[in-house]
């Protein structure tokens, strides 16, 4: 059986600048893997690239054996991918349980109130907050809503951009231990991250992009151990 | 000693029980104490103010029959009497007496407060509309029947059912379409020209009409799918203007300029509203009025409208129109949860534009006249701002922002100024609910749930 989701050789332009160049990555059944590198090396493309928008130029990307490279976004979607996109990207005048609703929408609504308090065991801020206006949460209640309405469709791959940016350590250790505990229920996820020492430390395996390319790979922890990574990406701290 | 404020421990002892004192005996405590003077007497002026606003034109004003005619004759110093004696009354009660209840200031924020903000401007919203329709029904056998009023009226309603048809555009959708008119004016001329070259009927045709009004918004919305916000606007405004060129010169389809006349009224299941033998005064056994006619069709555009209104209503929990607002809210959010933005945006026009050819129809047949010159860009201009300043996505709001728009356009006693006066309401609107009248927006999806704080949640 091949992997959940297969990237080979994929090159992804901007008009005429090249933003990948050749990025060759796989994430198994059950994974967390981790996708680190600096600002403008790529790791925010590759994702979006991954989800058809823009689209690879050449290379080619699987999901579960399926060619997805050139299909649409919300086609993609529907393959039981979901993704948190970076910024979180709640929509605002909407209820947080009609948030949970519109996530919900690819797949229909006969799951509806099972996964919904699924969710609210999960983040139980988001309970208390159920008829507030999504743009009035805090940020950090945010990203626990932005995970929560990807996890609506009962993806098999999550695909999470930054979910650090900009929050509280107290809440980033919160959110990452909730990825954990749903990764331990069979959840694959694919984690683009700025803050590598959280990042490195959940995932199983770990790739560092530097210039649209794969610079280094290996185990999480093994990779938070090696002095060239801490200097270069532990620097800033957490 | 604990339950002091740390600004009175800088208070020498005496003073310190003294202020108990006077807690003990004025303070309006948590079990009900009585009121200090301040407070007393802040609740009796409120309370003289209800007397004054609830009495005052019952018994400060009365009619008297001077000369042969009615007048108006003031009378101040009973008002005064009145309040005085409900201020003073109000102002003994809480000084001397113990009071019971909360102070009228806290009745009031309590009518406002007790509920989570929003609910209750949801119920004020929710019987507002249902007062609406039930006057709306009963007007034509109130002595407002008139026809002039009822003429009004059904102007009121075309323009109401258009601004819900646009808010399912811009409102729910978030598309900015400044040329609707140019779908009013499809409408128009389907069944005009659908009676014209094959003879068919209002009823006929009011379907029809919608259908090709449909049909030409998804048309409009392939061009425009990558287009938002400013861009959108711009090329939906060419759209309008297209339109109107080509009915203005296709003369030989169209009609040009000259436009089509003698487009028929509608019938009422064949019976028309005519005078004579077979007309609907005739079968029914009544008198003939002209005004028959005109009760037919403002129930005729009554119920277009509420249909439009109750479609919209139960479109927005449909998946179609969470997408709408989800679109309207964030689109690269939509698409990665696998909603079909272009599906999305197609339908949105699509609907909308459906709305509109329906309206249109109904103008045409009301009119029995039709030409380029009643569909003119701004005319769409108009229409966005019943949508704007009544509050993007609220249909009660759409219905005060056109009934204020149409009512102070049409008052000839403002002669020169009226356009004035509805340009600078429009800005004070603005100025003041820069989100328009009704801002409230009620989800779509509740829980029946008094505290979910405690345990996961359940249906």
């Amino acid at each position: 059986m091949s992997a959940l989701l297969e990237v080979e050789g994929v090159e992804t332009f901007y008009g005429k600048i090249q933003a990948l160049r050749g990025v060759d990555l796989t994430v198994e059944r059950g994974e967390i893997v981790a996708l680190i590198g600096s600002n403008g090396a790529g790791k925010s493309t590759l994702m979006m690239t991954i989800c058809g928008n823009p689209p690879a130029r050449t290379g080619r990307i699987r999901f579960d054996g399926i060619d997805i490279t050139r299909m649409r976004t919300h086609d993609i979607m529907r393959l039981s991918i979901s993704q948190a996109p970076e910024g979180r990207r709640i929509f605002p005048r909407m209820t947080v349980l009609e948030n949970l609703q519109v996530g919900a929408a690819s797949i229909g609504y006969q799951h509806f109130d099972e996964d919904r308090d699924r969710m609210f065991a999960l983040f139980p801020i988001l309970a208390r907050r159920q008829s507030q206006r999504g743009g009035t949460l805090s940020g950090g209640e945010q990203q626990m809503l932005a995970i929560a309405r990807a996890l609506m469709s009962r993806p098999r791959l999550l695909m999470l951009d930054e979910p650090s940016l900009g929050l509280a350590p107290l809440i980033v250790r919160q959110i990452f231990e909730a990825l954990g505990a749903l990764n331990k229920e069979g959840l694959t996820i694919f984690l683009v991250e700025q803050n590598a020492y959280h990042a490195l430390k959940l995932a199983h395996r770990a790739y560092v992009m530097v210039n649209g390319r794969i610079a280094m790979s290996g185990a999480g922890r093994e990779l938070l151990a090696r002095e060239d990574v801490r200097s270069a990406y532990l620097h800033a701290g957490r | 000693m604990s339950v002091h404020q740390p600004a009175e421990d800088t208070q020498p002892e005496g003073a310190q029980i003294e202020e108990e004192a006077r807690g003990a005996a004025f303070r309006h405590g948590p079990d009900g104490g009585l009121l200090n003077l301040g407070e007393a007497v802040r609740d009796a002026a409120v309370a003289a103010a209800i007397a004054f606003i609830l009495a005052g034109p019952f018994i400060g004003l009365y009619t008297a029959i001077a000369g042969g005619r009615l007048t108006m004759t003031s009378r101040p110093w009973g008002i005064a009497i009145l309040v005085g004696v409900v201020f003073v009354g109000r102002l003994a009660i809480n000084l001397l007496w113990r009071p019971v209840g909360p102070t009228i200031r806290e009745r009031i924020g309590a009518l406002f407060a007790a509920r989570p903000s929003g609910a209750l401007a949801g119920r004020g919203v929710a019987i507002l509309s249902a007062v609406a329709i039930a006057a709306a029904v009963l007007l034509p056998f109130t002595p407002f029947g008139t026809r002039e009023i009822l003429d009004q009226g059904i102007k009121i309603l075309i323009f109401t059912m258009i601004g819900w048809g646009l808010n399912v555009v811009v409102g729910l959708a978030g598309l900015l379409d400044l040329g609707y008119i140019a779908f009013f004016a499809f409408g128009a001329y389907s069944f005009a020209l659908l009676n014209a070259y094959f003879d068919l009927g209002f009823w006929t045709c009011l379907p029809l009409a919608g259908l090709i009004s449909a049909f030409a918004g998804i048309l409009l919305g392939f061009p425009v799918l990558r287009l938002r916000g400013d861009y959108l606007a711009v090329v939906t405004l060419a759209f309008g203007e297209i339109i109107h060129l080509v009915l203005q010169n296709w003369d030989e389809f169209t009609g040009g300029p000259q436009g089509l006349r003698g487009i028929p009224a509608p019938t009422l299941f064949g019976i028309p509203f005519a005078r004579g033998e077979g007309g609907f005064a005739d079968r029914f056994g009544l008198e003939y009025t002209p005004v028959q006619r005109i009760i037919f069709l403002y129930y005729v555009i009554l119920l277009l409208a509420l249909i439009t209104s109750a479609v919209t209503m139960r479109l927005r929990k449909l998946p179609i129109g969470q997408a709408w607002e989800a679109m309207r809210e964030d689109e690269i959010a939509c698409r990665s949860l696998g909603i079909n933005t272009t599906m999305t945006k197609l339908t949105a026009f699509g609907i909308g534009a459906m709305f509109a050819g329906f309206a249109g129809a109904f103008f045409a047949t009301r009119q029995g006249f039709i030409s380029p010159e009643s569909f003119i860009s701004q005319d769409s201009f108009m229409f966005v701002a019943f949508v704007v300043l009544g509050g993007l996505g609220s249909q009660v709001g759409v219905v005060l922002a056109v009934a204020f728009i149409t009512i102070i356009t049409d008052l000839q006693q403002l002669q020169l100024y009226r356009m004035l006066i509805v340009g600078l309401s429009m800005v004070l609107i603005m100025v003041w609910r820069p989100r328009g009248l009704i801002t409230t927006r009620r989800p779509t999806v509740r829980l029946p749930l008094p505290r979910p704080s405690t345990s996961p949640a359940r249906a």
